[in-house]
């Protein structure tokens, strides 16, 4: 295999082509960020990372990820099994938008989810009443967040979905399983590590996102400020040193999730097709 | 969704035709309560998140008349934007497709050690918050950093001007071209071009003639992606951006000052060019994955293949 492969050519110049580029583009952008932190001393940085505004905005983060991701991942199951396993009218367009949150740019998403759910908009003038605000709440952000993380779920239950193979199902409803029991110890199992997948990726996504929150969440310190939008606010003041402090924090946790997510997917046997 | 898998579904859990069939359902079907009641949420759901959205920003768009949406569209600050946005796409593409076609030749077709740590690198700014994408080339090149002062004293202004946008932009569509063709390439394996080497072909002639067209949906389809994204960033260009209205302000970061502003149907009417772009790239996506997915079904279906070779 190997001595056969050479007889192509182009192997140094396409792989210091690679190299180079994505030393300029990302490894020495993202070099940086990590030298600027180690400028600092343990004192500062931890007085950054742990301030009372900073740790408001994790909790938030994380909580408002969790809520979007879970709800994803439920919702996600269900567009995707309806999609594959069932015949229904618009079908292929429903199918064509659940990317919609992939090519949307997020300050179109923002403007429009805070046009829908203010408390005159389409659908906040219906929660109004009822005493829900979703706007410029911590419910907003959990809005755009699921707005956003939703294709992730989706477009990694579908394909585990189409090749989950009928034949199984039938052994078990032959051995007299009814379609609850076949679903459950079943269909469900096989689906864990896409699901978990799933929901990692829209998570991650979800942890950093800013677009679409800044509008929605009124971007109150200590009520609706999510981490990006407490760097962003660092940044406006100059204030580098912080900001790099907390972006660090945010690196760190994203590289782990990334980590996570190739380790599952080497679970799933559903590697990227590259030995 | 093939015909096939249409068929099948027709035939065996028959949802159109399931109240004139007779009553008896397969075994791997659900039953109709249950099928009405899940599609009924998809519905739901769907249409609350995305469908009214996109229906909201048209009506926003067109509340205060045409005269005053064409208007909107058609002033020169719109215009400068709009000139941005392209000349940013135009530059982050190409790079980004060119990489991504060198990168998948590296990888799909030699052997080396570090090559999963490279493709785990190729991902990075996928996890990367575009908050702090933008911030990475404020760190590398703001004016008070050596290359920044450096650039400055020969007067290229890169933060808080086009430049920076650019690279942001660059950072951010990274990974979308090279994620596409890595597979793609695997899969249409290198026979072909091993077979014009050995005839006498030059690298470059093979590469054009033989490479280039097995990969071409593939590589259409990575430009569609990176596209959409280069022109919708919002959040990492906005750190680099500086906000210099009229200047330095993409399409995306020219609907936050409207909207800001209280513009709210000028900021819907820019809104709405960049959602017309978005179901465009969603329509071009569709019909290029149904020329892309064989090539990875194959893939799929035949492993003997690879074994063999």
């Amino acid at each position: 295999m190997k001595r056969r492969d050479r007889v192509l050519p182009g192997f140094g110049l396409t792989l210091g082509y690679t190299m180079l580029y994505l030393s300029i583009v990302v490894l020495i952008p993202i070099s940086t960020i990590f030298f600027k932190a180690a400028s600092l001393s343990w004192i500062q940085f931890w007085t950054v990372v742990l301030a009372p505004r900073a740790i408001a905005a994790y909790k938030l983060s994380f909580g408002a990820a969790l809520a979007g991701g879970l709800i994803d991942s439920v919702f996600g199951f269900v567009v995707a099994w309806t999609l594959v396993r069932y015949e229904f009218p618009l079908k292929r367009l429903i199918d064509v938008m659940v990317d919609l949150p992939f090519a949307l740019p997020t300050s179109v998403a923002g403007i429009t989810l805070t046009s829908l759910y203010a408390s005159n908009g389409w659908i906040g003038a219906w929660l109004e009443p009822l005493g829900v605000k979703v706007a410029y709440t911590p419910l907003g952000i959990v809005v755009a967040l699921t707005f956003v993380g939703l294709p992730f779920t989706v477009r990694t239950l579908q394909p585990v979905l189409e090749d989950l193979d009928k034949e199984y199902e039938e052994a078990a409803a032959t051995l007299g399983a009814n379609r609850l029991q076949t679903f459950l110890k079943v269909i469900l199992p096989a689906l864990v590590p896409a699901q978990l997948t799933g929901f990692a990726l829209a998570f991650a996504r979800e942890l950093g996102e800013y677009g679409s929150v800044v509008f929605i969440s009124g971007n109150m310190p200590f009520r609706t400020e999510v981490v990006p939008l407490l760097i962003m606010s660092k940044l406006e003041q100059f204030d580098y040193a912080g900001a790099t402090a907390i972006a660090v924090v945010m690196l760190i946790i994203a590289f782990s999730i990334l980590l996570l997510v190739n380790g599952l997917q080497k679970i799933a046997g559903r590697r990227l097709m590259v030995t | 969704m093939g015909d096939e898998s249409e068929l099948y579904a027709f035939n065996y859990s028959g949802f159109p035709g399931a109240e004139s069939a007779p009553t008896r359902r397969s075994a791997t079907s659900d039953p109709l309560a249950v099928r009405i009641a899940l599609i009924t949420v998809a519905f739901l759901f769907l249409g609350l998140f995305l469908f009214l959205p996109v229906i909201a920003v048209f009506i926003e768009a067109l509340r205060k008349g045409t005269g005053e949406y064409f208007a909107a569209i058609s002033n020169a600050e719109t215009l400068s934007a709009i000139r941005l946005t392209l000349m940013t796409a135009a530059i982050a593409v190409p790079l980004n497709v060119s990489f991504g076609l060198a990168a998948a030749w590296a990888i799909t077709r030699f052997e080396f050690r570090g090559k999963q740590l490279l493709v785990t690198l190729i991902d990075i700014p996928f996890s990367v918050s575009p908050v702090i994408a933008g911030m990475l080339f404020v760190l590398l090149l703001g004016v008070r950093t050596p290359i920044g002062a450096w650039l400055y004293d020969h007067g290229i202004k890169t933060i808080f001007a086009e430049p920076g946008i650019v690279l942001a932009t660059i950072f951010v569509t990274f990974p979308l071209a090279a994620r596409q063709l890595i597979p793609i390439m695997q899969a249409v394996g290198s026979e072909e071009e091993q077979a014009a080497i050995v005839l006498g072909a030059g690298g470059w002639q093979s590469f054009l003639r033989i490479t280039i067209p097995n990969v071409k949906w593939g590589l259409l389809y990575g430009l569609v992606l990176c596209n959409a994204r280069a022109m919708g960033e919002f959040g990492a260009v906005s750190v680099v951006s500086g906000h210099v209205r009229g200047y330095t302000n993409t399409m995306p970061l020219y609907v936050e000052i409207l909207y800001n502003d209280y513009q709210f149907a000028a900021a819907f009417a820019v809104s709405s060019l960049l959602t017309l772009l978005a179901i465009a790239t969603l329509v071009a996506k569709r019909c290029l994955e149904g020329r892309v997915a064989p090539v990875k079904k194959f893939e799929q279906d035949v492993p003997e293949n690879k074994a063999a070779a």
